[in-house]
């Protein structure tokens, strides 16, 4: 104490401004730099400006300020950057929050956040005026992406528009020692949003047996009980879902921990402000079965809203143990998911026995992120809620452009400035209320972001409608590779520059030569590339039936591995494997892949996982969900050329009569071996250590981390996804990163060229 | 077949092929040209090319194609096909009698239609610098009283009727390319359509805004073209659209959408709504259009896209493809 005393008088008065960078905007970041500052009897001021959070501060104490930023951050907040100015002290009395200068008064809007602890104290509390109220929030907490329609984020701007606040919230609004100082959604049953029903009812429903739609943050759930089988049973008759996995909706981490056995990592994600789907290891027996059949990991989350809330502690007052909800996107028919009262009266009738709606507007849809820990760090499967609109970091400067993505997975991506902002999951752009949708994620992305894109960059194939839209936008537009957006969106994240080697192991993309990749090694240097070498290519026939059904992959494997009259013995009196056999023999010429993901199709036919797929991806994931130590078979694969063939893989797996999860370890583990050998070939023949993997194969755990790890173990540097999806929800950043190293290029040899004339 | 060398005793036993083959009037004045009159009135001209492989397939043949294809498109402005012309791109070293195979079968094709080819051009070109034959053909029509049917005139609300069974010749096509063997034999619907169309306009030319048949690229591209043209959309049912069993089979061993396979011997007609029972009525007394069906509608869109109603609830879009059906699943 003597020693501070001892130096404040030491310390002579200073004056400093600093500019705070990072999503400090819309996160409580004034009201808290205000109590700090009064707290160590600072004297100056706060605003928001264009460029984020502006601080002038007065006193002995001034240079202790910035780091007290740092550490005592608000929770929402994030700090990309402080920048110091030392100004002539100024004298003068007190610390204020000041009305912006100029221009707009938040230019970031946050990404929603799970109700905070504070008012979920405040909703149970008898005697707080949020008692039981389904839309409390507060500066760290709530709906902000969802509701707000465009800048400046206030309240005027938002769904909350509606809603004159009462006396006693614009008082909070007003305080600056109050949580709600310029919470923008703030509300309380006085003035704020309803709730369509009563949540007893809600509960009784669902207790009953019953499928209920309940609007939620970014759309509507279908809500079921996770433990009653014929609930989960009808809610997939009606959704006309077969097999594909549900979420399950826990009210706290407690509950979470007693259905599956979380790491760390999990349980931090799954308590995080964004709130994701995890996917985790569950208990046995706790859930019905028919969750997530023959997956070994299954989806959970907390309950992020106060309604959620509310509903758990409801459901809890009738069940004798704690309650577990199905809780899936009501996306009928694969289409988006919905998000207006009136839309799911007329889409989800037939589906839900009770539709529970309330008043707030959804301005804008969005999914619930669905993530799992690999190799200990978080990575995405979808990108949408509790993310969206964080940008991505790319490291560099250049012009703005929105990149349209790939067809499966849609999401788009806007860059401004060094940032890139990725959209929420759009889904499948086979529908017009898909397209829909992406017309509604770019205008509002553009107009929360302020940008003006001045070009467009989408995929090379020649039939997708993300194309055909980008070619509509009136922007020059930029096609890149899909695979190297795969490689690109990685590189981009890690900002790596200068050579990369990329491994891109994918289901399919449109190949530079008009045939179907999807096993590449890519060399990547800034706006150059070239295809360094590709998996053995495999006959793909009947093309994207190929795809829905592995017994295809299974024969085509056969053929290419030279051993096609094993498949009538594999499959015995199948018709079609019998046709496609005779076809193979008759010499019938079928366009073929290099792509990975169908040859997990193949092995997981070929050992008899899967044979015709009821969603995406179900096969592969059937497969890796059977791998426990995974094994290599010596000389299961063969590298020549720059190219990686496992024909003896195959062989070996429709000859050797051994169970499933056995041939699992043995696919994977000499899967593993295999790329890692052929990437450390490329990589010492191209002169780099740096690895980028990407594509829809590196969501499969096994895989990622192994293969990680075995080149770590090679002395390569592994890069993975993890702020963007591995698989095509992450094409959009690399399209847009890579569009933009060909454009600053371009621009580059265009001034080069006039300095030279 | 030769190219160069002994030219003038080989075009004569070219042009003899043909001329036997189309016998008519026409030929035998043996000019460079024909002379023939026309009735008053608006008349229609079109001219396509023709390059199949295989040249021969379960229900026709290049030269069936090339008669069929031909006075169909004069027959889809609802025009009455007068004359045809033909010309012949024969790679050296084809074998006479495939090309007297084509030519018979195009002469029949001709007769049966009423229409005759009155002109026509054969040259012989070396050895890879064709595909064994190619054909042109070019006809002429005349377009009955105050018909007008445009590609810009369809209007929400008009019924889609196409006039049978989908996919049946790009299947037959693909089958015999592929040397593919299917349980049931899948037969190309080649065919001219000109009777039906005739019995339409009869029954109901007043209310037809405009008439397509769905060749390369299926019904899915002829429809995206209407809709681009006409500046509408397109409701369609899966369910509604007839199928064979045996294409649908093969359709999907093949891994296609029938949808965007071609066929040579349908239309795709679009009718105000007023006019639609009596058009689809008049199509079904008629041979070729036994299997007529309304499939759907035209609806206000100005995305101008085609949607088709799947069996389970959802609607997806029916795509335009640029060329073959390429994967797009990753
Ligand atoms: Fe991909
Ligand atoms: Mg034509
Ligand atoms: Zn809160
Ligand atoms: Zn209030």
């Amino acid at each position: 104490m003597a020693g501070a005393i001892a130096r404040s008088v030491a310390n002579p008065v200073r004056r400093l401004r600093l500019r705070v960078r990072g999503a400090v905007q819309g996160v409580g970041f004034r009201p808290f730099a205000y109590r700090l500052a009064r707290r160590m009897r600072l004297s100056g001021f706060v605003l928001n400006d264009g460029a984020g959070v502006l601080i002038e501060i007065e006193g002995p104490d001034a240079d202790r300020f910035p780091d007290m930023i740092r550490n005592e951050a608000p929770p929402l907040a994030r700090i990309d950057s402080i920048d110091v100015l030392e100004l002539d002290p100024a004298g003068g009395e007190g610390f204020d929050i000041r009305e912006s200068l100029v221009g707009r008064s938040a230019t970031r809007i946050g990404a929603d956040a799970a109700t905070c602890s504070e008012c979920r104290r405040e909703q149970t509390d008898p005697s707080s005026r949020f008692f039981g109220y389904a839309f409390v929030n507060c500066t760290h907490c709530g709906p902000r992406f969802t509701i707000t329609r465009a800048l400046p984020y206030d309240r005027a701007q938002t769904s909350m528009a509606s809603f004159p606040m009462c006396a006693a919230c614009a008082a909070d609004y007003a305080d600056p020692e109050n949580r709600r100082f310029h919470a923008e959604p703030v509300a309380c049953p006085d003035c704020g949003p309803r709730l369509s029903h009563p949540i007893a009812g809600v509960a009784a429903k669902i207790a009953e047996g019953g499928i209920v739609a309940l609007k939620g943050i970014g759309g509507f759930h279908l809500l079921c009980d996770a433990r009653n089988d014929a609930a989960i049973d009808l809610l997939r008759t009606r959704k006309a879902r077969d097999r594909k996995p549900f979420a399950v909706m826990v009210r706290d981490i407690d509950a979470a921990r007693a259905l599956a056995r979380l790491t760390e990592a999990e349980e931090a994600l799954l308590a995080s402000s964004a709130s994701p789907i995890v996917l985790v290891e569950p208990r046995a027996h706790e859930l019905s079965g028919l969750i997530a059949p023959g997956l070994a990991r299954t989806g959970i989350m907390l309950a992020y809203s106060p309604l959620h809330h509310l509903l758990f502690d409801a459901l809890a007052e009738s069940s004798h143990c704690f309650p577990a909800l199905v809780a899936t996107s009501a996306n009928p028919g694969g289409q988006p998911l919905v998000a207006d009262n009136a839309e799911a009266e007329r889409r989800l009738a037939a589906i839900a026995d009770l539709i529970v709606t309330h008043d707030r507007d959804i301005a804008v849809r969005a999914d619930d992120s669905v993530m799992q820990v690999i190799d200990g760090v978080p990575a995405f499967i979808r990108r949408a809620r509790g993310f969206v609109p964080e940008p991505v970091d790319i490291g560099t400067d250049g012009p703005s452009v929105i990149a349209v993505g790939a067809d499966l997975k849609n999401t788009i991506c806007v860059t401004r400035g060094r940032e890139a902002f990725l959209s929420q999951h759009v889904g499948d752009l086979d529908n017009a209320e898909a397209i829909r949708f992406q017309r509604e994620a770019v205008s509002h992305l553009c107009s929360i972001l302020d940008v003006k894109p001045e070009f467009a960059a989408c995929d090379l194939h020649p039939d997708f409608r993300s194309v055909r839209i980008a070619e509509s936008l009136n922007l020059a537009v930029v096609p890149v590779q899909h695979h190297v957006a795969h490689i690109a969106a990685v590189t981009a994240e890690h900002q790596l520059s200068g050579l990369v080697l990329g491994l891109a192991l994918d289901g399919h993309g449109f190949g530079a030569d008009g045939t179907s990749w999807g096993g590449e090694m890519l060399a990547l240097d800034g706006h150059r590339w070239h295809r360094a070498g590709s998996l053995a290519p495999l006959p793909l026939p009947g093309g994207d039936r190929a795809a829905r059904e592995p017994w295809r992959m299974g024969v085509a494997a056969l053929q290419a591995a030279g051993c096609i009259a094993l498949a009538p013995q594999l499959w015995p009196g199948d018709s079609g494997v019998a046709q496609l056999t005779a076809m193979f023999e008759r010499g019938t010429q079928v366009p073929v892949t290099s792509s990975l993901g169908r040859l997990f199709d193949a092995a997981a036919a070929i050992t008899g996982v899967r044979r015709v797929q009821s969603y995406e991806g179900q096969a592969a994931m059937e497969f890796e969900a059977l791998a426990r130590n995974p094994r290599v078979l010596q000389s299961g694969f063969a590298i020549s050329g720059g190219r990686l063939g496992f024909h003896p893989l195959i062989l070996h797996l429709a000859l050797q009569d051994q169970d499933a999860p056995a041939a699992a370890d043995l696919f994977h583990g000499t899967l593993i071996e295999g790329l890692a050998e052929w990437a450390a070939e490329g990589a010492r023949n191209l002169g780099t250590r740096r690895i980028a993997l990407g594509g829809g194969c590196m969501m499969n755990r096994v895989l990622a981390a192994g293969l990680a790890r075995s080149l770590r173990e090679r002395g390569l540097d592994p890069y993975l996804p993890r702020l963007a999806p591995a698989n095509d929800g992450g094409i959009a950043l690399g399209q847009a990163a890579f569009a933009r190293q060909v454009i600053v290029n371009e621009y580059a040899s265009v001034e080069e060229s006039r300095t030279c004339a | 077949l030769s190219h160069g060398a002994g030219g003038r005793a080989m075009g004569q036993l070219i042009e003899g092929i043909f001329h036997k083959a189309f016998d008519n009037d026409w030929l035998r004045a043996g000019n460079d040209q024909s002379a023939f009159s026309v009735p008053g009135g608006r008349m229609v001209m079109t001219t396509d090319g023709y390059v199949v492989s295989p040249l021969f397939f379960p229900g026709g043949n290049i030269g069936t194609l090339a008669v069929h294809g031909t006075i169909n498109d004069i027959a889809m402005a609802g025009a009455v096909p007068l004359y045809l012309s033909a010309s012949f791109i024969i790679e050296e070293g084809f074998p006479l009698i495939d090309l007297e195979r084509i030519a018979e079968s195009m002469g029949s094709a001709s007769r049966e239609a009423g229409v005759p080819i009155i002109t026509g051009d054969t040259k012989v070109v070396e050895r890879g610098k064709a595909d064994g034959v190619f054909i042109s053909t070019a006809g002429v029509g005349m377009v009955p009283g105050s018909l007008d049917l445009r590609a810009d005139a369809a209007r929400p609300g008009d019924a889609v009727i196409v006039s049978g069974s989908i996919g049946d010749h790009g299947v037959a096509v693909m089958s015999k390319r592929e040397n593919l063997e299917f349980d049931t034999a899948i037969v190309s619907d080649s065919a001219a359509l000109h009777g039906l169309v005739a019995t339409m306009v009869a029954a109901g030319g007043q209310h037809i805004r405009l008439m397509r048949d769905p060749t390369r690229g299926g019904i899915a591209a002829t429809l995206n073209e209407i809709a681009s043209q006409s500046k509408i959309g397109f409701h369609i049912d899966e369910e509604a659209i007839p199928l064979k069993p045996e294409v649908a089979a093969a359709c999907e061993f093949l891994g296609l959408d029938p949808l965007n396979v071609a066929n040579e011997g349908k239309l795709v007609a679009v009718v105000a709504p007023d006019g639609a029972d009596a058009v689809l009525a008049a199509m079904r007394a008629h041979p070729l259009g036994a299997e007529a069906t309304l499939i759907g509608h035209a609806v206000a869109d100005e995305n101008c896209f085609v949607q088709m109603a799947t069996s389970f609830g959802g609607g997806r879009i029916v795509d335009w493809l640029s060329g073959e059906q390429l994967p797009r699943i990753c």
